[in-house]
C-alpha cells in the first residue's frame, strides 16, 4: 500500500485475519448471532458498525487527553450513544423496513464489546489517525465474518442471498426443490450461527497454526 | 502362508503410508494384530472396545428386526391389508413376510447410508490425524436408524450424519473425548433442520408423504395417516391404543423405538453383560415416574382443567410414560452411553434420576417438543462432568474431614 506506512497498514490488515475481533478475540459474538439469519442484515450490521467504531475511535483519541481516566467509561458510552442514535435515525429514515427487522440490534451496538474494547485498548493511547485506521480495520474484520456466516445461514436456512431465491422456489418446487432438496431450519437458529463461528475458527487455526493456544 | 499372515505382511510393507489407518481397521477387525505392549504393566481382558460396540450392537437387533415388521405392520393396517394385533405379541397379522419386506427395504437403506457415512468421516479423519480408525461409530451407526421415523430422505439422514460425527465427536477429539452423545447430536439436527419430516401425522408410516402427494397430483386414494400417541395426547386426544399394543410396540413412532418389551429385554441383556448402567437405567426410570406421579397430582387436585394445553399429557396415567414414545429406548441405549454419561456411581443416580425427570418435563410443558428424552439427554450429558466433579470433591472432603478427625 503506497498511501499507507507499513505499520498503518497493519493496523487495517491484521484484524481482518490473524487478530479477528470475532474468530481470535472472540469478542461481538452476541450480534453475531442475532442478526446473521440473512445477508442483507449483515450487511447493514456490518456497514454500521463500520461508522460507529470508526467514527468512536477517532472522537475518543481526539478527547484522550482531557478524559478524566475516572469517568471514562461513561464518557465513552455518551459517545458511541451518540452515534448509534445517529445510525438508528439514519436507517429509520432511509429504510424504514429493514431498521425494523433490525429491531432493538442496531441499539445493543452500543454493547458490542469491540466497540468498547477498542476504545480503551487503542484510541485511548493514539492519535486520530491511527485510530480511525484501527477503528476501520476492526469493524472490517468484524464486518467479514458477518458476511460470511450471514451468506451461508441465508443460503443453507432460506434458500436466498439478499432476497433472491438462488435455489429455486421452495412453494413451486423449482430448482434444486424440485429434486427433493429442503431449506434446513437449523441454519436459522442462533445455535447454528455459533456453530458456523466456530467452524470458521477450525479452518483459520488449522490453515495457520500460530494462532493456537493451549 | 495363510490370510492372516499375508495380511500382516502387507501392513509391515506398507508401515508409513499414509492410508495405513484405514487398512488396519479392517485388519483387527478380522485378526488379533501381532503387536503386543512393549513397556509397563497392563492387564489382558477380552472384552475391548470392538467386542463392547458388537454387544450393545446385539442388544439393539431385536428392535431393528421388529421394527422393519412394524413399519410394513403401520403401512398395511394403513391401507386395509392387515388387521389390527389385540395385545397379542405373536399375532399372525404381525409377522408376516409382506410387513417384513416393506419394513426391509425402507430401512435397510437407512442403516446403510449411516455406517456408509458415518464410517466414511472415520476413516477420513483418522487418516488426516494419522491414528488407528475409531471403533465409535459402530453403536452410533446402529442407533440412528433406529431413531428416525421410517421415510426420512437419505441425503437428510446422509447430512445429519455428516454434521453429528464431525461437530458432535471430532473436533472433541473422536471417540471417548466427545460431550454429547453423537447418535442423538445427530437426531437434534434432523429435528431442528427438517421438522416437517420429524414430527406431524405423515411421517411415522410408511409411504405416508407420499400418498399426500399423489393425492394432491389427483389421485383417487385414501390419505394415510399415523400420529404418535405423544402428538395425539398434546392435542390433548385419547392415545387411542391399549396398554398391551404400547408395551409390545405395535404403535406407530421411529423404527426401533415402539416395543418395549424389546427395549427391555435388550436393557437386561446390556446390564448382565455389564455394559449398561443399571444404576442409569434404574434412576431414569424412577426420575420419569416421579415426575408422572407430581403431574397426575397437579391434575387430581384441580389446578389444571380439561381446558388447559398441558392437560392431554399431565392426565396421563403415571407410568404410561415409560411406555410411549422414545423414552425406554433412550433411557436403555443411549443415557448410558459409558462416554457422554457420569462416570461415578453416585453420579449416575443423580444423572439419570435428571435425565428422566426433565425427560417428562419437557414432554409435558413444551407441546412442540413432544420427545423430551432426547432433549433432557443432551442436557444431562453436558452436565455429567459437572456431576462427576461435585461427587469426587464431595469424597475428597469427607476422607480429608475423616483424616483431621484421625490426626486430631
Amino acid at each position: 500500500m503506497g498511501l499507507l506506512s507499513r505499520k498503518d497498514s497493519k493496523l487495517i490488515l491484521d484484524p481482518l485475519a490473524d487478530d479477528n475481533p470475532i474468530t481470535i478475540q472472540v469478542l461481538g459474538i452476541c450480534s453475531a448471532l442475532a442478526i446473521t439469519a440473512q445477508l442483507k442484515a449483515s450487511i447493514v450490521m456490518a456497514i454500521s458498525v463500520l461508522f460507529v467504531l470508526g467514527a468512536g475511535n477517532v472522537v475518543i483519541s481526539l478527547i484522550r487527553n482531557i478524559i478524566p481516566s475516572k469517568i471514562r467509561i461513561i464518557v465513552q458510552l455518551t459517545v458511541v450513544a451518540a452515534l448509534v442514535i445517529i445510525v438508528d435515525q439514519v436507517l429509520k429514515a432511509f429504510s424504514y423496513q429493514l431498521s425494523k427487522e433490525l429491531g432493538a440490534f442496531i441499539g445493543l451496538i452500543i454493547t458490542n464489546c469491540i466497540i468498547m474494547g477498542r476504545f480503551e485498548a487503542f484510541a485511548l493511547g493514539n492519535g486520530p489517525w491511527r485510530s480511525f485506521l484501527d477503528g476501520i480495520g476492526n469493524a472490517l474484520g468484524y464486518g467479514v465474518i458477518l458476511i460470511i456466516v450471514g451468506f451461508f445461514r441465508e443460503l443453507l436456512g432460506s434458500g436466498t442471498l439478499l432476497g433472491f431465491k438462488v435455489l429455486g422456489d421452495p412453494i413451486a418446487k423449482t430448482g434444486l426443490y424440485s429434486i427433493g432438496y429442503e431449506n434446513n431450519g437449523f441454519m436459522l437458529l442462533a445455535p447454528m450461527a455459533l456453530i458456523v463461528v466456530g467452524v470458521i475458527i477450525w479452518v483459520q487455526r488449522t490453515r495457520n497454526k500460530a494462532l493456537i493456544e493451549d | 502362508m495363510g490370510l492372516k499372515e499375508s495380511l500382516h505382511n502387507f501392513k509391515e510393507k506398507n508401515k508409513d503410508k499414509k492410508w495405513l489407518p484405514a487398512f488396519s481397521a479392517i485388519h483387527t477387525f478380522l485378526y488379533l494384530p501381532n503387536e503386543t505392549t512393549h513397556n509397563g504393566t497392563h492387564i489382558k481382558v477380552a472384552d475391548d472396545l470392538k467386542r463392547t460396540m458388537n454387544t450393545v450392537i446385539m442388544a439393539m437387533v431385536p428392535c431393528l428386526i421388529f421394527g422393519m415388521f412394524n413399519a410394513g405392520y403401520q403401512h398395511n393396517l394403513q391401507v386395509g391389508e392387515v388387521q389390527a394385533v389385540a395385545g397379542s405379541f405373536f399375532s399372525s397379522e404381525f409377522w408376516t413376510m409382506a410387513n417384513f419386506m416393506i419394513g426391509f427395504w425402507k430401512i435397510i437403506p437407512l442403516v446403510i447410508v449411516s455406517y456408509g457415512v458415518g464410517l466414511g468421516i472415520e476413516f477420513i479423519f483418522a487418516i488426516i490425524k494419522g491414528h488407528e480408525v475409531e471403533e465409535g461409530y459402530l453403536v452410533t451407526g446402529m442407533l440412528v436408524p433406529l431413531i428416525v421415523p421410517v421415510d426420512i430422505p437419505l441425503w437428510m439422514l446422509a447430512v445429519a450424519v455428516v454434521f453429528g460425527v464431525v461437530i458432535g465427536k471430532e473436533v472433541f477429539g473422536g471417540t471417548g473425548m466427545n460431550i454429547l452423545n453423537p447418535a442423538l447430536t445427530i437426531r437434534a439436527f434432523l429435528f431442528f433442520a427438517y421438522p416437517t419430516w420429524m414430527s406431524g401425522d405423515k411421517v411415522w408410516v410408511e409411504g405416508a408423504v407420499e400418498r399426500t402427494k399423489e393425492i394432491a397430483a389427483g389421485a383417487n386414494l385414501d390419505a394415510i395417516s399415523g400420529e404418535t400417541i405423544l402428538g395425539s395426547l398434546a392435542q390433548g386426544k385419547e392415545a387411542g391404543y391399549e396398554v398391551m399394543d404400547m408395551f409390545l410396540g405395535f404403535i406407530p413412532g421411529s423404527v426401533g423405538e415402539t416395543s418395549a418389551l424389546l427395549i427391555l429385554l435388550g436393557g437386561l441383556f446390556l446390564i448382565f453383560a455389564k455394559i449398561g448402567s443399571w444404576r442409569i437405567m434404574l434412576s431414569s426410570v424412577i426420575g420419569a415416574l416421579v415426575m408422572g406421579l407430581i403431574f397426575n397430582q397437579v391434575v387430581d387436585s384441580g389446578w389444571i382443567t380439561e381446558s388447559s394445553k398441558f392437560y392431554g399429557l399431565m392426565s396421563t396415567t403415571w407410568w404410561h410414560h415409560l411406555l410411549i414414545g422414545g423414552f425406554a429406548f433412550g433411557t436403555v441405549f443411549m443415557a448410558t452411553d459409558p462416554v457422554t454419561a457420569s462416570q461415578t456411581n453416585k453420579g449416575k443416580w443423580i444423572y439419570g434420576f435428571f435425565v428422566g425427570f426433565i425427560s417428562i418435563m419437557i414432554r409435558v410443558f413444551n407441546p412442540a417438543y413432544p420427545e423430551g428424552v432426547m432433549l433432557a439427554i443432551l442436557l444431562m450429558n453436558v452436565f455429567a462432568p459437572t456431576i462427576d466433579h461435585y461427587v469426587v470433591q464431595g469424597n475428597v472432603k469427607k476422607r480429608k474431614k475423616r483424616l483431621n478427625a484421625k490426626v486430631a
